[in-house]
């Protein structure tokens, strides 16, 4: 017996000598690159137990879960107890002893994670390439055989598992990769037909990928809601679990006292782990943008070379862009400068309520003609990492659930179009609307989206009460006159083009550049966008002068809100030219583009509302 | 944070079974298998074990001989809430060695504690100030009191403030949160043996069972860890379902088919220890389950989730299950706030015979003791069950800020810093967070006086207005906001609606209940319909709410101070107009709003400066000053809290004299012109703003320098929106009757010389409208303009001197 426990502790023992080791090998700098990703493979073709990343948004949040840390269990061939370790599992190994005094309870939070709302294609092709090393690892044990295996073989993986998969897996490849191909086929239908009947809860309609129960054994404070971050964990998808679920479920039908969670609560929280695969979380970073053209660590850290280089090329790739924007724009030049100054606004600290750094952009006049929005918009989505296309049709707007609702019934956060991740690209496609009457929903659609123009914030709705969260998201609104929702700054498009030629010149905007240059874009974007910024204390002077003359000249036409406009334009020029500090020459473009801007306002003076 | 490991094991007694008994568990849904299945039994059961049903399985209830019959006489209950305790401490004998823990629950200690528990009777609190112990006399020992209203009312229910214990032996305390389920049984057999002792000729229903209530040790759902389990602990959360009543087995009844022999058993911990050999025939496997003489009890799953207030940013709210029992069976609602206090339970997942492995999770859930709601009390009265504990410390930084000679200004410019100037309108809204302190006449028939400061902010668009009012939004624990062009009068009241589940009607309030003792912020208070706008009068002065609807009548209290933003009608500001005709808000609502500023453009070159500074300087501030600046919006939210709770300034003899000179004066300068500029409405808005500047300076009594800013705020405003803008003079009828003394003087005239002109042309029972108007234009020396024409006849007509059909105005008589 006391043999026993102490084999018992070492097992435990080296368990987490194995965790400290897995966690020491993720820290070194490729190790994105040997890991498979949830993202990328199928979820058959990843061995149980094994270590995967996966690149996800954390839309929900279950509640705290107490599980047996340590465990008695009964070995079944040797009769004799063994301690056990129920950290990293979702099942205990057969014969566990409910009574033993070693047992020890602990504590674990579960996240519901799904992937990135909105992201675009590129960013889901090029990080799939970027980790080609892992793709190709199908394992032998694919699904079929795999169920047929005990448990008791599953379970032995797992403890020896502490050589990281690569070492594993060469020796696999060979035979693995014909039959693979062929149930490629099979796979994606079967999982469509399961998924049916279980609303997989993404935010966004029409989403796609797999989604995770995360388990989070430590730190778990650290996470937020809407929170993008990679994870590295291990996979659990034991048949075992669903197995469980649909007997609970099928019991709490039974039974009149309904346990303690409903059948849809039990649905759930626990859906068939085939199709929403549980990954205990060894390892996980915050991710402060998904372009995987950038370096993941973030631009502060020992990344100055790369840094400097981007910033010495930053003016003339602008210049490309601004090219190419104006192409796409009618051959308007001064849109084209508001739409990338648009493009690289981030809400960059709150002051009290006040987000900073939003430049929510209405573009007005939009040709109704060719569906320009959307191939507007399909451009746009080349370009950045995330995106989300919402025609405001009067159907989209009724009937669209746009804020998250907290559903008691199945206790959990049924998402909404708004819960979007950080620095995620909002289209709105105001030209589709029309005539007609809004409903309750839709007129609370609607103050939904004033609200996130004007606070950067969605208040989510817990039926009690409504729960504020903070976003940070771009909002592009295009509309044919000026749009009905607030926004920090309008442009209407002036065409340069004879309306005869307008089909075939938008049947020619859709024309992409090249790969190489689209990436030096999209890097372009995402770089601008993570950049420091400050203002020297002479520029505060001069800007502070300048305001006062032009205040002096015409009062009534300048006011503190265009001076807080004229800042963030003034900031976010600089930063779009790569200059982390205010000068002199900026502020006076900034100033030069507003004028232009506003004596544009003025031609199109058919304007009556009576709030900017 | 490392994950938090503890040992339940080593706690959950009774779990080791009688080598005697079988055991299996026993959830509800499987009972009716009980006395089907069949496992080999070992030896036969135990007898004390079997039958004690009148036993309440404490040592000293079966001491023989004892007189107190009245104990006895009276059936124990069942207490579910603590799961089965007979039984506990002797298994834990049997198989845990006294450790000093272990030794609490061991019987030798029972009865020492139990005896320890005595003196506990004759505590005494005279601090207490909790509504429960109203009609009760605080000089007297408090429990026994308690007692005596037991023995009268027969509700055999002791809800025990755990604090009392604390204080009166702490380390009973101590054993009462760490082992209530043996503890509290001790605490019931106490109080029996005393109740029945000064009472023996009591009957009650049931033996008096004893609740705790207010253990200290959780407050947050969020702290609850595995170190809780099987611990006393108390949350607060919000109810958001409730089950229907779900019948639990309390104790089984079995009846041998062999020889009719009958015995029960009780449910320990969800499982039933099923007798294997019938004692009377020694057949085996011969019971079996008769469910229509099982006893039942009460059971209903409700769910709780953390209260808002107690959150973190960014995180979703937890939930917790609940199991009431018996009578606190259908107690709460959805939608109430509640302090729970229970056993928390962790119960592993059932295994199941089919496979050998198991989820290693366990389901927690607490077996509640004792409710409170928390707004209760909101119905009737003021809640001071919100009242926030602030530690030591904090109500010493807080006192030393109040000694500060600038703690006025301090506090105004803290509030919503981004927003440039507009000194007077944070201080009036400074003074609106801490509203007056609340008087109460209903005895002498008058009601309640409002204490609330409604504040009107109007202005040119652009001028931070929203932005003023999302921070008082946020600032404030309970606050709600609203815009008018979105919001209705349903959803400004209440409203009725039916429960999808329940299909109950159910009413569900509105901003403006919601904001109860808070503030309910409104912005485009001028594009709110008519109809809508209509509730607010009742609210603004009586700060209640009367609904009849779908057969619902009632009056809700709405407390709420109203802070108001409107925009001019014209889009920018006439400063040619008065504020009436700029907002085109009635008049009787804006005499309700004790202040009205006006938040206009000014424009002046100093101040643009000063302006670009603060706002160049709000865009690359560091990140140092930002968090100093978050630091004191804590500050300040604390600072109010503690000062609308704890402080209640009553006026001074010099105040009321200052007070008195002050309305005496504002009425002074109205009749030298031949107006009245104040009405009894201003005292009060006076009194509040006096009352509200003392509260900032902490200060019990309302002295002259309160008066002195009250007053200077007020006329502050009133020189900003009652100005006339013909004569520059401050006329507070432009607030009270929507129009100015000299407009009224004007139209009299225009009417006068109208009505000279008709009579000028002699015996004409008709006459055109435009000829008239252009005679009279012809004959007066001032521009005559159509609406005042317009004023002017209907002033006449008012005199019933003449009539105004279409395009023809006949004179009468």
């Amino acid at each position: 017996m006391l043999f026993c426990s102490l084999k018992g502790k070492v097992i435990f023992c080296s368990y987490f000598s194995s965790v400290a080791f897995f966690k020491d090998r993720l820290k070194e700098k490729d190790a994105h690159t040997w890991v498979p990703s949830l993202n990328d493979v199928p979820l058959h073709y990843l061995k149980p137990n094994s270590l995967v990343k996966f690149r996800c948004f954390i839309q929900d949040m279950f509640d705290p879960e107490f599980y047996m840390g340590t465990y008695e269990a009964v070995d079944p061939s040797t009769k004799a107890k063994v301690l056990r370790c129920g950290k990293y599992k979702d099942v205990t190994e057969c014969g566990v002893d409910f009574n033993s005094r070693s047992t020890m309870t602990a504590e674990r939070h579960t996240f519901y994670c799904v992937p990135i709302p909105g992201e675009s294609p590129w960013v889901k092709e090029i990080s799939s390439s970027g980790s080609s090393q892992a793709r190709v690892v199908p394992s032998t044990s694919y699904a079929p055989t795999r169920q047929k295996r005990s448990y008791e073989e599953d379970d032995d993986d797992m403890d020896t598992d502490t050589q990281p998969q690569k070492q594993r897996e060469p020796h696999t490849e060979p035979h693995g990769n014909g039959d693979c191909k062929r149930r490629e086929k099979e796979a994606p239908s079967s999982q469509a037909a399961s998924a049916s009947h279980l609303d997989l809860n993404f935010p966004l309609p029409g989403e796609k990928g797999p989604s995770c129960l995360l388990k989070v054994y430590e730190e778990w404070d650290g996470f937020k809601l809407n929170e993008a971050v990679e994870v590295f964990g291990i996979l659990s998808v034991s048949p075992a679990l669903s197995a469980l679920a649909d007997e609970d479920a099928s019991s709490s039908l039974l039974d009149p006292a309904g346990g303690m969670e409903t059948a849809e609560e039990q649905r759930v929280h626990s859906p068939p782990a085939s199709l929403v695969p549980r990954l205990h979380m060894l390892h996980a970073k915050p991710l402060p943008h998904n372009n995987p053209l950038l370096p993941a660590a973030g631009l502060e850290d020992n990344n100055s070379a790369f840094l400097s280089s981007t910033l010495r090329e930053m003016a003339a790739v602008r210049a490309e862009l601004l090219a190419y924007f104006t192409h796409v724009l009618l051959g308007d030049a001064l849109a084209a400068e508001y739409l990338i100054l648009h493009l690289v606004s981030n809400v960059y600290t709150r002051r009290d309520v006040l987000p900073l750094g939003k430049f929510t952009l209405n573009l007005s006049g939009c040709p109704a003609v060719a569906s320009f929005t959307e191939r507007f918009y399909q451009i746009i989505q080349q370009l950045v990492p995330s995106s989300y296309y919402l025609g405001m049709t009067l159907q989209n707007m009724n009937q669209m659930r746009l804020v998250p609702k907290k559903d008691y019934v199945a206790n959990r956060l049924l998402s909404g179009a708004l819960q979007l991740a950080t620095n995620t690209s909002l289209f709105l496609d105001e030209s589709q609307l029309e005539q007609g009457q809004l409903d309750t929903t839709g007129v609370r659609n609607v103050t939904a989206l004033g609200n996130l123009i004007s606070w950067q914030k969605v208040d989510y709705d817990f039926s009690y009460h409504q729960m504020e969260f903070p976003c940070n998201i771009n909002v592009l609104i295009a509309s044919e006159g000026r749009s009905l929702l607030p926004s920090d700054c309008q442009i209407h498009l002036q065409s340069q083009v004879a309306p005869p030629d307008l089909e075939a010149y938008l049947g020619g905007i859709q024309v992409h550049p090249q790969a190489s240059q689209l990436n030096k874009f999209r890097m372009y974007l995402s770089v601008a966008r993570q950049l420091d910024y400050s203002i020297a204390d002479e520029v505060t002077k001069s800007v502070e002068d300048d305001f006062v003359d032009m205040r002096k000249d015409d009062p009534q036409s300048i006011s503190a809100e265009d001076l807080h406009r004229m800042l963030v334009v003034a900031r976010l020029l600089s930063l779009s030219l790569g200059q982390t500090s205010l000068s002199r020459d900026s502020w006076l473009r900034a100033k030069h583009v507003e004028m232009l801007r506003r004596s544009r306002m003025e031609q199109n003076k058919c304007v009556n509302g009576n709030e900017p | 944070m490392s994950s938090p490991l503890s040992t339940p094991g080593g706690r959950k007694r009774g779990r080791t079974t009688n080598p005697s008994t079988r055991e299996f568990t026993c959830p509800p849904s499987t009972w009716p298998q009980v006395g089907v299945s069949r496992l080999v039994p070992t030896v036969p059961p135990n007898e004390v074990d079997m039958s004690s049903p009148l036993m309440y399985g404490t040592p000293s209830s079966r001491v023989e001989g004892t007189p107190r019959s009245g104990v006895r006489g009276t059936p124990a209950r069942q207490r579910p809430d603590l799961g089965s305790v007979s039984k506990a401490p002797q298994v834990d004998l049997q198989s845990e060695p006294p450790s000093a823990d272990g030794a609490v629950a061991s019987e030798a200690n029972a009865g020492q504690r139990h005896r320890k528990i005595f003196p506990l009777s004759l505590f005494i609190d005279p601090s207490s100030s909790e509504d429960e112990n109203t009609g009760l006399d605080l000089n007297e020992p408090l429990y026994m009191q308690k007692l005596e209203e037991i023995s009268v009312v027969g509700d055999p229910v002791l809800n025990v403030n755990c604090l009392h214990v604390q204080s009166f032996d702490a380390e009973l305390y101590r054993q009462l949160i760490c082992y209530p389920q043996e503890v509290i049984p001790t605490f019931d057999m106490a109080v029996n043996e005393l109740f029945f002792e000064r009472f023996p000729d009591s009957i009650l229903e049931y033996q008096i069972q004893v609740r705790p209530y207010n253990a200290l040790k959780t407050r947050n759902m969020r702290n609850l860890n595995p170190e809780d389990i099987d611990q006393l602990i108390t949350i607060s959360g919000m109810v958001i379902r409730t089950s229907q009543l779900i019948p639990e087995m309390q104790e089984a009844f079995f009846q041998c088919q062999v020889c009719a022999f009958s015995t029960r058993v009780e449910v320990d911990r969800g499982r039933i220890a099923e007798p294997a050999v019938c004692r009377h025939c020694n057949t085996t496997h011969s019971l079996a389950l008769v469910h229509n003489r099982s006893l039942f009890s009460d059971k209903q799953m409700i769910k709780i989730q953390e209260s808002p207030d107690d959150m973190p940013a960014g995180q979703t709210p937890h939930t917790t299950v609940v199991y009431a029992h018996n009578d606190l069976v259908d107690k709460v609602q959805p939608g109430d706030r509640i302090n729970i206090t229970g056993v928390y339970r962790a119960v592993p997942m059932r295994a199941n015979p089919r496979q050998s492995n198991v989820k290693s999770v366990y389901k927690t859930h607490i077996d509640v003791i004792h409710f409170r709601k928390t707004d209760e009390k909101r119905l009737h009265g003021l809640d001071d069950a919100e009242q926030k504990l602030f530690t030591e410390e904090r109500v010493q930084t807080l006192k030393e800020l109040a000694a500060k000679p600038d703690v006025y200004e301090r506090l105004a410019s803290a509030l919503a810093p981004s927003i440039y100037e507009h000194e007077d309108i944070k201080k009036g809204i400074l003074l609106q967070l801490f509203g007056g302190t609340r008087k109460d006449f209903s005895q002498t028939g008058r009601g309640n006086f409002r204490a609330d400061v409604n504040i009107l902010l109007c202005g040119d668009p652009g001028t931070s207005k929203s932005q003023l009012l999302q921070y008082v939004f946020n600032l404030v624990p309970r606050g709600q906001y609203t815009s008018g062009k979105g919001s209705s009068a349903v959803g400004l009241t209440a409203y009725v609606m039916k429960d999808p589940e329940t299909r109950q009607l159910v009413l569900q309030t509105g901003a403006l209940v919601l904001s109860d003792n808070g503030i309910c912020c409104i912005d485009e208070f001028d594009k709110m319909s008519d109809s809508t706008r209509s509730v607010l009068h009742e609210v603004m002065e009586q700060q209640t709410l009367s609904i009849a609807k779908a057969g619902i009548i009632c009056q809700l209290n709405a407390r709420t101070s109203v802070l108001a933003a409107a925009n001019p009608i014209e889009s920018q500001w006439n400063p040619k107009k008065t504020t009436i005709e700029n907002i085109q808000l009635p008049h009787t609502l804006l005499s309700r709003f004790d202040l009205i500023f006006l938040m206009l453009d000014p424009q002046d070159e100093a101040y643009d400066r000063r302006l670009a500074h603060h706002l160049v300087s709000l865009y690359y501030q560091s990140e140092e000053q930002l968090e100093e600046e978050f630091l004191d919006m804590a500050m300040l939210r604390d600072y109010i809290a503690y000062a609308r709770t704890y402080i209640n300034p009553k006026l001074s003899e010099e105040a009321s004299q200052a007070l008195i000179e002050a309305y005496v004066d504002m009425r002074k300068i109205g009749s030298g012109r031949g107006m009245v500029s104040a009405y009894p409405r201003q005292l009060e808005s006076l009194i509040r703003l006096a009352e509200a500047h003392s509260k900032v300076r902490f200060s019990e009594k309302v002295e002259t320098i309160d008066v002195e800013e009250a007053k200077r705020l007020h006329r502050e405003a009133l020189k900003q929106s009652a100005t006339d803008p013909r004569t520059g003079f401050v006329d507070i009828s432009i607030l009270t009757t929507g129009m100015s003394a000299t407009a009224r003087k004007r139209r009299e005239e225009v009417a006068q010389a109208l009505k000279k002109v008709i009579q000028a042309k002699g015996k004409t029972p008709a006459m055109k409208y435009h000829t008239l108007l252009e005679d009279l234009r012809r004959q007066s020396e001032t521009a005559i303009t159509k609406e005042m024409f317009d004023e002017a006849l209907r002033a006449l007509s008012d005199e019933d001197y003449l009539t105004v059909t279409g395009k023809t105005v006949r004179l009468l008589a």
